[in-house]
């Protein structure tokens, strides 16, 4: 079990570049950046399982992200990111696999395994890579109807081209695990009767009750990584607000980060402040959102209207300091792209203030609504235990025990200037998702007045940087969770590859857990409790 | 115990003006490009230049925008030192697809106020389906129009497409169309169902619904906002006029009218 949530433990009385070289002398090679505060650990496959084990339940750091590149034909390079508390460095474990090799070692079977597990899934689908002692690879990201063989992220597949799809086979089934009398398979999605995005669940049922459920996602799979391969700078930041579009700033900020960390531009401290006020104020609007989902789901008509208008009220006010609803085109590489007026921050800060207040009037009605909080209670249960080995992140970790918060673990932006508290629940269940909501929302609220009230003056974009080849990596924490940010630039300034881990992808592994066992009504609940995009996870 | 009831009756009404009369309320729309005219060929395709979708392209003396591809990045409002393009506040957006579908037979006068929505998520962001979900919203309450969401094909009068038309969901997006009663329309929100958007056309998106279906609606934008969602079904059930996919019209159409 990782030591992720405890306190730090003390890394001897040099770094863990050091530590790891003492450790693991002859078989890892650990090399400390401090400009970039990351150290790179190169070692052989066979060394991987180890290594991640010692890194993870020894020296207590998480996993973030895998990055696989293809370095020449049939040669790639693996690095598996981990990320502790602020003053640790990123830990990246690097490893160079050919077709001699053959494969790379899996390392599902670990403690943390399971955080690990999806990524190595969509590499095998993507990249056709083989990890050797994965259960579970095949079919993921790309669908049965997907031709053989065909792997989009390798470098010689045209991203232009359109492929001849297969039929699917008409007797093909889903595969299914409960084995019981009378049991049987109720599919729901991808197509809903609502708004609900596209995605696919399989409820395997005896009856009354749920006994597992196999959802199954990348129905909206847009080859966000692979489009932007060879693209300009500015192009792929309209790729990195689209592919969430309710989560735009969060994605487009982090991008902006990992371009501006790779160019070496310092930020003004007008558009640092400003960038944490505009993405509280996306936060404030998607868990106002998942409010009015999760009011919904219930079907409490009249607090599901109420917590509508105050998400329509945000929208409102979004587009009225920062011209889009969804904040399209704000951030930009260097900066912001414009700047809030005085009377815009004024405008701005007092209708927090209204929101909160709202928020805080809305939390206290349902508090007392038995009725609802009987369909909340012990619905959806995530434990902490299952929360750290598969990684979880955002509101939904925090439901469940954890403190992991990119804006306190690595603060970027303005967060480190900024006094705010992370709400933490132990239960992990509807309910306390629910109240993490509304609480995480109270903040963005007192963070926004916070920073509005001290904001500097000056330019709010810094002056083009030269093009500079490099890779960088940038965590934020968009609205539902931690999302990691990888670029590779070319000299041209054009993207090379483009990694970005988005919480969806890393929550939605974890959904089935929570819809175990439980009575058919309570679907929509557990869903809505969730809060997650699918196009998020898809990308 | 809390009393919704009364808290629900002390909200009050707050159903836009529109489509009664024009909503001003600030904050409902972000706005789209104008076409402008005249402009020296150097400031136009300046211009022209910005636009990272091409949107914009020199025409007639001056500047024509193609709103089917207008993402909202604002890249040709953003640069300080060069004067942008025109900016349009409405939100009257929808838009017939092409000639054929302004042709076509006329829905009965039935459907004016009952028409019956299916919605279909084909690979949208997120902010398409947000917008759209706002229609059940206080604010636009899309009930009073007579306009309501069905949970089945079977009863739809209209399918409401977001998204780029991902490969996965091509099939559920054609086999919800073929269940459709006759008649039926098709709606294409956002830059993504119409063009593609950022993504399409690619090896997993296609660039539009149109390659699939026939559109009879388009209403543009990234994410179009509410209301204009809303004006793209009136104009389906001809309560409202539809408005021009192109600003400033073609030389043919500004003569037409």
């Amino acid at each position: 079990m990782t030591v992720r949530n405890m306190a730090p433990e003390v890394v001897g009385p040099t770094n863990i570049a050091e530590l790891c070289n003492v450790r693991w002398r002859g078989r890892a090679v650990a090399t400390l950046d401090q400009a970039v505060g990351s150290c790179r650990i190169a070692c052989r496959p066979q060394d991987l399982p180890a290594l991640v084990r010692w890194l993870t339940e020894e020296v207590g750091y998480a996993f973030a992200t895998l990055i696989v590149e293809e370095t020449s034909k049939m040669a790639w390079c693996l690095t598996y990111i981990f990320y502790k508390e602020a003053d640790a460095p990123w830990a990246c474990l690097e490893l160079q696999v050919d077709e001699r090799a053959g494969s790379v070692p899996s390392i599902v079977g670990l403690a943390i395994g399971p955080s690990v597990d999806w990524h190595e899934r969509e590499a095998e689908d993507l990249f056709g890579l083989k990890f050797e002692g994965h259960p579970r690879l095949g079919e993921f990201v790309l669908h049965e109807d997907w031709p053989e063989g065909v792997n989009p992220m390798r470098r010689s597949f045209d991203e232009r081209q359109r492929l001849k799809l297969r039929e699917p086979e008409p007797e093909w089934r889903p595969p299914t695990i409960v084995v019981a009398p009378g049991s049987f398979a109720m599919p729901v999605g991808p197509v809903f009767s609502d708004f609900a995005e596209a995605a696919h669940f399989l409820l395997e049922t005896v009856g009354e009750d749920v006994i597992h459920t196999i959802p199954r996602f990348f129905y909206k799979y847009r080859g966000v990584e692979k489009i932007a391969e060879g693209q300009s700078v500015d192009r792929v930041l309209l790729l990195a607000e689209r592919f969430s579009g309710t989560a735009a700033f969060a994605h487009g900020l982090g991008f902006c980060l990992a371009i501006e960390a790779i160019r070496g531009i310092a930020v003004p401290a007008r558009a640092k402040a400003l960038r944490t006020v505009l993405a509280e104020l996306e936060r404030l609007r998607h868990h106002a959102a998942t409010i009015a989902g999760i009011c919904n789901s219930t079907a409490l008509a009249v607090a599901t209207s109420q917590a509508a208008l105050i998400e329509e009220d945000v929208l409102r006010l979004t587009c009225e300091v920062a011209r889009h609803r969804y904040l399209f085109g704000a951030v930009v590489s260097g900066g912001l792209a414009w700047d809030l007026t005085e009377g815009q921050c004024n405008r701005l800060g007092a209708a927090v203030v209204d929101i909160a207040e709202r928020l805080d009037h809305l939390h206290r009605m349902l508090r007392y609504s038995s009725s609802f909080l009987d369909r909340l209670e012990e619905v959806g249960l995530i434990s902490t235990e299952v929360a750290v080995s598969y990684g979880l992140v955002g509101p939904i970790a925090r439901a469940s025990g954890l403190t992991c918060d990119m804006r306190k673990l690595l603060p970027y932006a303005g967060y480190d200037a900024a006094d705010f508290l992370v709400p933490v629940e132990r239960e992990g269940d509807g309910y306390a998702r629910l109240r993490i909501f509304f609480r995480e929302a109270e903040q963005s609220a007192s963070i926004i007045r916070q920073v509005l009230a001290t904001l500097p003056a000056g330019d709010i974009r810094a002056d083009a940087a030269d093009p500079r080849a490099g890779a960088a990596l940038a965590a934020v924490e968009a609205p539902s969770g931690a999302a990691f940010h990888w670029v590779r630039l070319r000299q041209d300034g054009t993207v090379a590859r483009y990694r970005v881990t988005p919480p969806a992808f890393t929550n939605w592994h974890g959904f089935h857990l929570a819809a175990e066992n439980f009575a058919f009504q309570d679907f929509p609940i557990i869903l809505a409790s969730f809060g997650l995009s699918n196009a998020e996870c898809d990308r | 115990m809390p009393n919704w009831v009364l808290t629900g009756l002390r909200t009050g009404i707050r159903s836009a003006l529109y489509p009664d009369g024009p909503d001003k309320t600030s904050g409902i729309s972000p706005g789209r490009p104008l076409g402008a005219s005249p402009l020296s060929h150097r400031e136009a395709d300046a211009l022209a230049e910005r636009c990272p979708t091409g949107a914009l392209a020199r025409r007639d003396g001056g500047i024509g925008i193609d709103h089917g591809l207008c993402v909202h990045c604002f890249r040709c409002q953003a640069d300080t030192k060069a004067p942008g393009v025109p900016w349009e506040d409405g939100h009257q957006w929808g838009a017939y697809a092409d000639e054929m579908a302004a042709a076509r037979k006329k829905l009965h006068r039935a459907f004016g106020r009952s028409l019956h929505v299916r919605f279909i998520d084909a690979g949208a962001c997120g902010a398409c389906i947000s917008e759209a979900r706002q229609l059940n919203n206080p604010y636009y309450n899309m009930h009073r129009l007579g306009f309501f969401i069905t949970p089945t094909p079977r009863t739809a009068d209209v399918l409401l497409v977001a998204g780029p038309i991902s490969d996965a969901m091509r099939l559920p997006l054609r086999k919800a169309y073929e269940a459709m009663p006759t008649p039926k329309r098709v709606v294409a929100i956002g830059a993504c169902a119409i063009s593609g958007g950022v993504f399409g056309p690619s090896f997993a998106a296609g660039g539009g619904a149109a390659e699939i279906l026939p559109i009879d609606v388009i209403v543009p934008g990234c994410p179009p906002p509410p209301l204009a969602i809303l004006h793209g079904l009136l104009v389906v059930v001809e309560r409202k006029p539809p408005s021009e996919l192109v600003s400033p019209p073609t030389a043919e159409k500004a003569s037409a009218t």
